[in-house]
């Protein structure tokens, strides 16, 4: 439409208003209008009507489809003011919107409608004549409906925008009066404020007015509609983001978009293919053109991606009235931040997470954050805060919701899973706060004490956490008892077109979404034997410690493995809050793939979430990652969930932890020495080993070495003499340093060792168990002294004993 | 049936088939695809069809025909469904035939009861019977055999 006819001459009428009706105070219009309509209902009437919600949005979507036409029709107008066509198809639309506003109750909007209403009927009967205040009245009064339908849409009342100036010139254009008067006084009003009317004229379009400097009208009229809208909306109302209201916008059907983004995965994959072509003949030209080509496809993916881009302030901007409604009726004071408002992300996905997010957010006011009473108790400002943090990181839109609340008392929530019998009593015992926490997103799980309105049905944060999976996402719970607690939803940008890594089994290649991808393992030769252990013929794979179930995708998918090689590549997959380890037969690339769904014929079938296209033109399936998790039954249990959060709790916990470097002694004999006491492994040859008196020695760095053959101190043994190299331990105390012996070094291992006690084996602290295997914890110190008990003596005294 | 005169037809070993030609987007010939795991057995495979993803449909698996022998390829009779548009594989496709009404008939009981139940009636042409395919329930392949979601 053309903004241009609209803002200015508008404001200027409206501001030239006064002088000339200064009986007919905007109020009092307002009022007359309300009256004489038919009985309109209060907007509380409109809380009542969820019943009407399928005729309200009916209403909506028609309203804003003629929305669209009238601003088009009121410019046409204007260029040609004696087309009664014209004005009757915008008087229809306006007394349509008027008729059923009437019915299902928005007195407001009905009140703007009707007054436009009378005006157009003026000009249809040809009483008046179209001209630039009329029009831009008009085009006002168009804008105010569709603010007033956005903020319907947004939260299903007419917003307490007040437009009875608006009215008030529709109503003393429609009379004939002013109209040049208007345009005159405007000229030369700059001062604006004392033209407000008494009352609450709300900022609306006072605002508008207010942002603009008045400009002359002589000239087609310029303003910058769009700054303007801008304005009147994040200074009015911020529930009003969700419709593009503002007027450089243009509405395109989402429908377009959809085959805008279809076309351009399409492009993509040729893009992909041609990339792909060899260019061995090394021409340059050929060259240059595609990657100018795959400059262009980028940029034109990320344009039409944008289109679909919502901020998610669309969403959160109800959420200051349902904080606010919560904490009215429970009594609480909650003040509700809001950071990074305009993080975009992919229309499907901003409906997908609505829900979700307001389920939490009213889970925090509800559940989280105290009574007034209760906070000051604790020593807390009374207010309590609740926070929403959007962000991108990583490809992904991170969500945060906190609150300084309460927190979530694990206690509590082990006693609740226990009477629910969601955990044995062994196990909570065993449980560690953070997987008592984790546990409200278990299915049925509701710590409310008492059901409120509000939440506690039981139906609670497993829906959440569902439905934030459904599309790709994560959310993690972190909650400190007495502080408050902060809820972490990960969410992809976009579903259509994503990163994934292909990997190929059977002969056939998959894609795997890169959002569950954590890290790739490649085992080779002796490794891929040995270091895939079984629990009752389950296999596991020692990840830095931690036990990873191993699924294999030739079996889950039962296909032909192709090649047996003797290397194993471990895909390390994040399938809900647990990991797992995809045994393929071999990993290609990362590229982007354009996801398309499965046929009906395949819907049914868990292990994957639809199809793509590669860059050679051949079809890929794309793994469902958490599908394969619980066909594999790896997350569809409890105890081997809780067991993997206890293991990453302890990482997290970290103090205990040790890394160990694991040595044989003998034939079965294992060892382990703490490897901070390690200076580092060194293999000498029997040839270099030397004696000084009867202590063998190597030279070692300028300096002289004492060895100390472990197998001799714990075996008895000699098998050290016969091996032709050995492997030694160097252990490095005050500048001084012993060769420790081993037969074997076998493993680094981070573990946590509990010792037990009791073992009196003579040069050893005792025995852990690592690696599930029974292991002696080394007495280095010990040992040492036992050989040369001068050894931790100080430092000059060593070097001579050393020099020896 | 009276409302479709026009079929596409095709033939399956021994059997001639026709499908309404309104119903066929386009016939082209084999063209490689990918294997489906887990996928009921009358599923062949997915084919990239000018950017569009289909299902193929063995139809010799769909009417418990014996296999095809490793040297003769299927042919793709592309035909749309409600669930979108899905590939019927055959062993050669024929002309477009026009039929005339009064020549048909409803399948007769004695035929094997997976083609009786696809097979919508029989046409009686000169030298040899037409019989015609019920798309729809062709299309309609059972539940995958295993791993069907759990959630």
């Amino acid at each position: 439409m053309d903004k241009n006819s609209k803002s200015k001459p508008n404001s200027d009428l409206e501001e030239g208003m006064e002088p000339v009706a200064p009986d007919m105070t905007p109020d009092s219009i307002n009022e007359d209008v309300a009256v004489s309509e038919t009985g309109a209902s209060s907007d509380d009437n409109l809380e009542e009507m969820s019943g009407m919600d399928a005729i309200v949005n009916e209403f909506l979507v028609e309203s804003n489809e003629n929305l669209d036409q009238l601003d088009q029709d009121l410019v046409d107008l204007e260029q040609n003011p004696t087309e009664t066509g014209i004005i009757a198809s915008i008087f229809r639309t306006i007394h349509t919107i008027k008729g059923t506003c009437g019915f299902i109750g928005f007195s407001k909007l009905e009140s703007v409608a009707h007054v436009g209403e009378s005006l157009l009927s003026k000009l249809r009967e040809g009483e008046l004549t179209i001209n630039p205040p009329i029009t831009s009245a008009l085009l006002a009064m168009v804008d105010a409906i569709r603010q007033i339908l956005s903020c319907i849409e947004n939260s299903q009342n007419e917003g307490d925008v007040d437009y009875s100036e608006l009215i008030g010139t529709l109503t003393s254009l429609q009379k004939g009066e002013s109209v040049v008067t208007a345009v005159a006084a405007s000229e030369a009003a700059p001062g604006l404020s004392k033209i407000k009317s008494t009352e609450e004229v709300s900022e609306s379009l006072d605002e508008e007015e207010q942002s603009q400097p008045p400009a002359p009208l002589s000239q087609s009229p310029k303003s910058s509609v769009s700054e303007k809208q801008d304005d009147a909306e994040s200074g009015v109302e911020k529930k009003q983001e969700g419709r593009g209201v503002a007027d450089t916008n243009i509405r395109v059907d989402v429908k377009l978009l959809d085959r805008l983004m279809n076309l351009v995965g399409e492009l993509v994959l040729a893009r992909n293919q041609i990339l792909q072509f060899n260019p061995n003949d090394q021409d340059s030209t050929y060259a240059a053109t595609t990657q100018h080509l795959n400059l262009v496809t980028t940029e034109l993916q990320e344009g039409v991606m944008k289109t679909r881009m919502q901020p998610i302030g669309n969403i959160w901007s109800k959420y200051p009235r349902v904080v606010r409604d919560l904490a009215a009726s429970c009594g609480k004071k909650i003040r509700l931040e809001m950071e990074g408002k305009e993080t975009e992300l992919d229309k499907t996905l901003i409906e997908a997470i609505k829900d979700p997010l307001t389920h939490i957010v009213r889970n925090s006011a509800d559940h989280g954050i105290e009574t007034p009473e209760a906070r000051k108790a604790a020593g807390k400002p009374e207010e309590g805060m609740l926070k929403l943090r959007a962000f991108h990181e990583g490809g992904q839109v991170n969500i945060e919701i906190s609150d300084d609340g309460g927190g979530i008392d694990p206690e509590r929530i082990k006693q609740k899973a226990l009477e629910k019998n969601l955990i044995t009593p062994e196990r909570a015992a065993r449980m560690s706060d953070r997987e008592l926490v984790n546990l409200v997103f278990a299915p049925g799980f509701s710590t409310a004490a008492k059901i409120t309105n509000v939440s506690g049905r039981g139906v609670g944060m497993d829906v959440v956490k569902t439905n934030i999976e459904k599309i790709g996402g994560t959310v993690d719970i972190q909650s400190t008892h007495g502080q408050g607690t902060t809820l972490k939803v990960k969410i992809p940008l976009t579903l259509a077109i994503i990163p994934a890594l292909t990997i190929t089994t059977g002969g056939d290649r998959y894609a795997i979404p890169q959002v569950n991808l954590l890290e790739l393992v490649l085992l080779e030769g002796e490794q891929a034997k040995k270091n895939v252990e079984f629990i009752q013929g389950a296999p596991v794979y020692r990840l830095r410690g931690h036990l990873l179930p191993l699924i294999y995708l030739h079996e889950q998918l039962k296909v032909e493995k192709k090649e047996a090689k003797d290397t194993i590549n471990i895909v390390v997959l994040q399938a809900d809050d647990r990991q797992f380890g995809l045994v393929v037969e071999g990993v290609n690339d990362t590229e982007e793939i354009v996801v398309k769904p499965l046929s009906p014929q395949l819907k049914g079938i868990a292990a994957f979430s639809g199809a793509t296209i590669m860059g050679d033109g051949k079809v890929a399936l794309i793994l469902d990652v958490i599908g394969l998790a619980q066909t594999a039954k790896v997350v569809t249990q409890n105890r081997e969930r809780a067991r993997v959060e206890s293991s990453e709790k302890t990482q997290a916990a970290g103090s205990e932890k040790q890394t160990l470097l694991i040595f044989g002694i003998g034939k079965e004999g294992r060892m382990a020495i703490p490897l901070s006491m390690v200076a580092r492994l060194e293999e000498f040859k029997r040839s270099d080993v030397e004696r000084s008196g009867a202590q063998e020695v190597v030279q070692y760095r300028g300096e002289i070495m004492p060895l100390i053959y472990l197998s001799k101190i714990f075996n008895g043994n000699q098998d050290y003499a016969e091996k032709e190299t050995m492997q030694a331990v160097v252990y490095t105390q005050n500048g001084k340093s012993v060769a420790l012996v081993a037969d074997k070094i076998l493993d680094i291992v981070d573990e946590v060792i509990t010792v037990q006690r009791g073992s009196n084996r003579k040069g050893t602290l005792g025995t852990v168990v690592v690696q599930d295997m029974v292991t002696d914890l080394l007495d280095a110190e010990a040992i040492v002294r036992e050989n040369d008990p001068t050894f931790y003596e100080d430092q000059p005294l060593a070097t001579v004993r050393i020099g020896n | 049936m009276a409302e479709s005169k026009q079929f596409c037809t095709f033939y399956l070993g021994d059997l001639f088939f026709g499908v309404k030609v309104e119903n066929v987007q386009e016939v082209f010939r084999y063209q490689d695809m990918t294997k489906v795991p887990l996928a009921p057995s009358a599923v062949r495979g997915l084919i990239n069809l000018r950017g569009q993803i289909i299902t193929a449909i063995d139809l010799r698996s769909r009417l418990g025909m014996e296999e095809w022998k490793e040297d003769k390829l299927p042919m793709n009779v592309v035909v749309r469904t409600e669930g979108g548009v899905v590939s019927l594989l055959v062993d050669e496709i024929a002309d477009v035939l026009e039929v005339a009404e009064e020549n048909f008939e409803r399948p007769p009981d004695t035929i094997d009861e997976i083609t009786r139940e696809l097979v919508l009636g029989v046409y009686k042409l000169k030298d040899k019977l037409l019989l015609i395919l019920d798309t729809k329930k062709t299309v309609h392949v059972g539940p995958a055999e295993s791993l069907v979601a759990t959630h």
